[in-house]
């Protein structure tokens, strides 16, 4: 045991984190600044400038039309929502949604090419496959630092970190539903002369487009469970007002953000699940 | 010139296939093969040429590498050895964007599970083919519809094909092969997954539809009956070899080997058979040179109790019977002509067997097979059941 010293794994991480900050700077800078700026505005200058009764109304009507003309879950976004208004959480609420929506989108933007070139390439399929159960084991409190290494604290790094967290169920289910697809009609496309971009088109990605779905809705959720862990470097939210509660022992402050949480991930959870539907679909 | 020609054509799956190809050519067989090398012979040195508009049935049990056969023929998969022409082009040697065009314009295919695609409507279903050439969208929906049409579902253009009976699906898939308007048309057990009636159904459809298209089509079955029915010729597989090739008759009667007639023995050969194929030499005597003397010592010789008569240009008279000639020796009559019946049970050498076994039942005589008014044959009722049980059946119509 003796023989071998310790290893400096910590230290050949850290470096390499030095290295690519100093080296991608520029890059990172741009993001930080230019990307931060985005979100920022796109959360106080669009999301808070909606009156609040107008954003609950539209929701709720979009909410009606989602669920199939159900009533049930209109009534839990209008109860739900006026609920953390109610509670002078609104703005934290609007940055909430901001970090979930900018994290899912990049994470299906890029989790869905790499779920299709890992369907489509069995030895990048052997590649990744431990690397997305690396992604998704490692804890989550881990992709922080880099992100604060990188884009120093605030929502970019949040994005960040949120996004390697969630992205991995969109690959793995992309990749899954297009090898689903069955062999038979695989060569039933092959067969009437589709070129590789048609039968991706056409066949793959309709047929796949349910566990696709599934996939994204995951990724969601995922980005969701990373708020309170982001707003730990600065990413601006109900995360924040959790953990403002935790550091003053203010368990109802506390409890309310967390409730705030809830119901916007129910709200986005039914939201995903009822636009997954698949044309031809018997059941 | 044959619009498929198939030459030479191996398929082995599995690695290191070379070995394998020279224990074929070593003449082991396919569990040997596998035995040794665990290569499994899909198809082994398999040769034939469709004609333009024939319909080449393939046919074999379960395994013996009828879905690899005809998929080597659009190349969906890839031969270890020889060669597949379609229109004297050979496939191997084109490179992907030819074998697109060729699928794309020359060969369409129906599956056995239809492979149909869930998500698309019964008519983006048909459109497919058209939609994947690139066609404009107007131009491919009137396309797809008039196939439709022609399957009879012209009605259920907008329904998805989960809410289609098997049948229909059937159609469906039809359709979608049909609306590209290829020369060649694979079909992969299309009908094996319906039920029997619906299947008859299917057969004669494609049958009827056949007589207006004249489509070349290489149909692929388990099922001899099948085969039987739509083939103009028939191939039969056995691990991975074609055995026999041939018409149906040709199969029925004149099976190449054991394994040919195992295959044939419990198939309904009334369905196939025709007087011709059961039909044996009659024995006559002849109106103008013989009298009742010389016809009672005929029957007594072959043990009959009737004779045919004719003249010398096997021209059909009618018959006499033993009990009647004998009364006209003693009576000393030297003419047949007073004797003769002419209420004769007749049908064409090209009756089925399934109507002369309706007639012999009630015929006290052997039925009179006919050529252009002329005697060729005569059935006892006896050969009707031996054919049936599947014996003594002869090709050329006349045993010696
Ligand atoms: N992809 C494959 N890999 C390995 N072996 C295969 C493959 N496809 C077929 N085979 C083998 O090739 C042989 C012929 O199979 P094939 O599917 O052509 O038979 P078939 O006559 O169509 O049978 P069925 O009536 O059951 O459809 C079988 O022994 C099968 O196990
Ligand atoms: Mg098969």
């Amino acid at each position: 045991m003796e023989l071998i010293p310790k290893l400096p794994v910590a230290e050949w991480i850290s470096d390499a984190t030095d290295w690519l900050t100093d080296t991608f700077e520029f890059l990172f800078d741009f993001v930080k600044n230019d990307f931060g700026d985005f979100i920022e505005f796109f959360a106080e200058s669009l999301l808070m400038q909606i009156p609040i009764w107008l954003f609950i109304a539209v929701v709720a009507v979009l909410a009606f039309f989602v669920s199939k003309k159900r009533i049930g879950l209109p009534v839990f976004v209008i109860f739900g929502l006026w609920f953390i208004q109610n509670q002078e959480l609104w703005e934290e609420l609007m940055n909430t949604f901001t970090l979930v929506i900018f994290a899912s989108l990049i994470s299906v933007i890029i989790g869905v090419p790499f779920g299709i070139w890992m369907a489509k390439n069995k030895f990048v399929e052997t590649i990744l496959t431990p690397v997305l159960d690396f992604m998704q084991t490692m804890p989550a409190f881990v992709y922080l630092i880099p992100a604060v290494a990188f884009f120093s604290i605030g929502m970019v790094p949040g994005v960040f970190a949120s996004v390697i967290f969630a992205t991995p169920p969109t690959v793995r289910f992309t990749n899954l539903g297009i090898r689903q697809v069955s062999h038979e009609l695989i060569e039933a496309s092959d067969a009437f002369g589709t070129t590789g971009a048609q039968k991706l088109f056409k066949v793959q990605l309709p047929m796949a487009k349910k566990t696709i779905m599934a996939g994204i809705n995951q990724t969601v959720m995922l980005a969701l469970s990373m708020v309170v862990i982001a707003s730990m470097i600065g990413a601006k939210g109900l995360g924040q007002t959790v953990i403002t509660g935790l550091q003053r022992a203010d368990v109802g402050t506390g409890f309310v953000a967390g409730l705030g949480i809830v119901i916007l991930a129910i709200i986005i959870d039914r939201f995903t699940q009822n636009l997954n539907t698949q044309r031809g679909d018997q059941s | 010139m044959p619009v498929v020609q198939v030459k030479n054509l191996s398929k082995i799956f599995g690695k290191n296939s070379k070995k394998a190809t020279r224990l074929l050519d070593e003449g082991l067989s396919k569990d040997e093969i596998l035995k040794k090398t665990g290569n499994t012979v899909g198809v082994n040195r398999a040769s034939f040429d469709v004609e333009e508009g024939e319909i080449f049935v393939i046919m074999g049990l379960s395994g013996s590498g009828k879905s690899t056969l005809v998929r080597l023929v659009n190349r969906l998969i890839e031969p270890t050895e020889g060669s597949v022409l379609i229109d004297g082009k050979d496939l191997a040697a084109m490179d992907s964007k030819s074998l697109r065009e060729v699928r794309r314009e020359k060969l369409s295919m129906v599956f056995q599970r239809f492979g149909l695609f869930p998500h698309r409507t019964v008519l983006e279903n048909a459109e497919f083919g058209l939609e994947i050439q690139g066609m404009d969208k107007e131009e491919r929906k009137k396309k797809a519809q008039k196939s439709l049409e022609l399957v009879g579902l012209g009605d259920y253009v907008n329904q998805y094909p989960g809410q289609l009976s098997g049948g229909m699906q059937q159609r469906v898939g039809l359709a979608r092969a049909l609306a590209n308007d290829p020369e060649v048309l694979l079909m992969d057990e299309a009908f094996s997954a319906l039920d029997p009636l619906i299947r008859k159904e299917m057969q004669d459809e494609l049958l009827e539809l056949q007589e207006s298209m004249k489509k070349t089509i290489l149909f692929i079955t388990h099922d001899l009956d099948e085969a039987l029915r739509i083939g103009d010729r028939i191939a039969l597989m056995k691990d991975g070899r074609i055995v026999q090739i041939g018409t149906p008759e040709e199969i029925l009667v004149n099976p190449a080997n054991d394994y040919v007639e195992k295959f044939v023995q419990d198939v309904d050969r009334s369905k196939v058979l025709t007087a011709e194929n059961i039909m044996k030499r009659p024995e006559t005597v002849d109106i103008e040179k013989h009298g009742p003397r010389t016809a009672l010592e005929r029957m007594r010789k072959e043990g009959l109790s009737s004779i045919y008569v004719t003249d010398a240009k096997r021209r059909l008279y009618g018959y006499v019977t033993a009990d009647d000639v004998s009364d006209a020796t003693k009576e000393e009559v030297k003419d047949l002509k007073s004797i003769l019946r002419t209420e004769v049970p007749k049908v064409d050498k090209t009756t089925s067997m399934h109507e002369i076994f309706n007639i012999i039942h009630d015929t006290p005589v052997p039925i009179a097979v006919m050529e252009d008014e002329k005697l060729v044959g005569i059935i006892v009722r006896g050969a009707v059941i031996a054919a049936l049980a599947g014996n003594e059946v002869n090709i050329n119509g006349i045993d010696s």
